[in-house]
């Protein structure tokens, strides 16, 4: 990274019906403080949020597109792994 | 007995409030794809849009108590320099008090330009929350919420370039300096801002001014920046005495609206 650049944040926004923060993408600031604020301009102006995260992109630890094959397509053919075979009474909702 | 609800006064009230917001707000507008990152540049367009709107509810309530069918677009776009009430401080160029109009921006002017403006506005508007003009204290407490935040981007910056590297130090302190002198205008009252006081329609200006110098005192404070002696200066663009460099502003404003008379999206 050039020595000019500010360090680049990942933001991660709630919407007001939303449980969860999600992520919804990144941008470079000096500090928290300011990505909180940087955040706010640039993510929220359409009233997507009502509480938002930033964490350095730095602290995040991937996994690596490589090892694709072997860490996600083993489950491609275990349906059984989901919960599709049960029959639900009329009266359960929400499920 | 003047100032009264739907007097000359009131309207004339309603436009020096509107036109600040509206000339300051095109002059943030000037920053959109020139911010010195994208994300203050969105930030910059996101206030400048916040004053104009504003202005929009402004310019449209004093156009309807006036009665002479002049709409938002009417008194935003069909008005010359004369005519315009703004405070000078709004219309002084993004690069400084002295520059032409084609130097480039200095984000040391803006910031501290928004600080000033922004740190009335939050006074302004919170008292007027309370008029006696129901249309207008509804206004003041939607954009009493819009200056807060200004208010505060404007004191993180300030304190970041005054509080900064010596470079940006002096460039909010040449910025302070050569502002200071246009904030009198906002807390010096004149006969028509007394008159809509006295029914409770406006506020007396006068009576804002300590809350706000507590205010920009902290931040000047934390930024590490002087604050500037107090000069016999006086600018009067309420008054409808402007600066050279307003009429640059309009004719620009108003290009579409000259080149399209009365077109609509």
């Amino acid at each position: 990274m050039a020595q000019n650049e500010w360090p680049l944040w990942e933001v991660f926004i709630r919407s007001k019906q939303g449980l969860e923060h999600k992520h919804c993408g990144s941008l470079h600031a000096t500090d928290a403080k300011q990505a909180v604020q940087m955040a706010r301009d640039v993510y929220t102006r359409r009233q997507e949020g009502v509480s938002i995260w930033v964490v350095p992109s730095a602290a995040i630890t991937a996994s690596d597109p490589d090892d694709k094959a072997e860490m996600f397509d083993p489950m491609a053919d275990k349906i059984y792994r989901h919960p599709t075979f049960y029959e639900l009474p009329d009266e359960l909702k929400h499920m | 007995m003047t100032g009264h609800y739907g007097s000359p006064e009131h309207v004339e009230y309603l436009l020096r409030l509107g036109d600040s917001a509206l000339v300051l707000g095109q002059r943030l507008a000037e920053w959109c794809g020139h911010g010195p990152i994208l994300e203050e540049d969105i930030a910059m367009s996101n206030i400048g849009l916040d004053l104009i709107g504003q202005a929009r509810l402004l310019l449209t309530h004093a156009g309807r108590l006036e009665g002479k069918g002049r709409d938002e677009d009417h008194l935003a776009f069909r008005r010359d320099v004369p005519e315009f009430r703004n405070a000078t401080l709004a219309e002084l160029p993004n690069g400084g008090v002295a520059s032409a109009r084609a130097t480039a921006g200095d984000y040391a002017v803006t910031i501290v330009r928004n600080l000033l403006f922004s740190a009335y506005q939050c006074e302004l508007w919170r008292a007027l929350s309370s008029s006696t003009d129901g249309e207008l204290s509804g206004i003041a407490g939607k954009s009493v919420k819009e200056a807060r935040y200004h208010l505060r981007h404007a004191a993180d910056w300030t304190i970041r370039l005054g509080d900064g590297t010596d470079a940006s130090h002096a460039r909010a302190q040449r910025a302070l300096d050569a502002l200071w002198p246009y904030t009198h205008e906002l807390f010096e009252a004149d006969p028509i801002e007394e008159a809509v006081a006295q029914h409770g329609i406006g506020v007396d200006c006068a009576s804002l001014r300590n809350g706000w110098l507590d205010a920009v005192k902290a931040v000047f404070e934390e930024a590490t920046l002087q604050l500037p002696a107090d000069t016999a200066f006086r600018s009067a663009g309420k008054l409808g005495r402007h600066s050279e460099h307003l009429g640059y502003l309009l004719a620009e404003m108003h290009s579409t609206h000259r080149q399209y008379p009365g077109a609509t999206w």
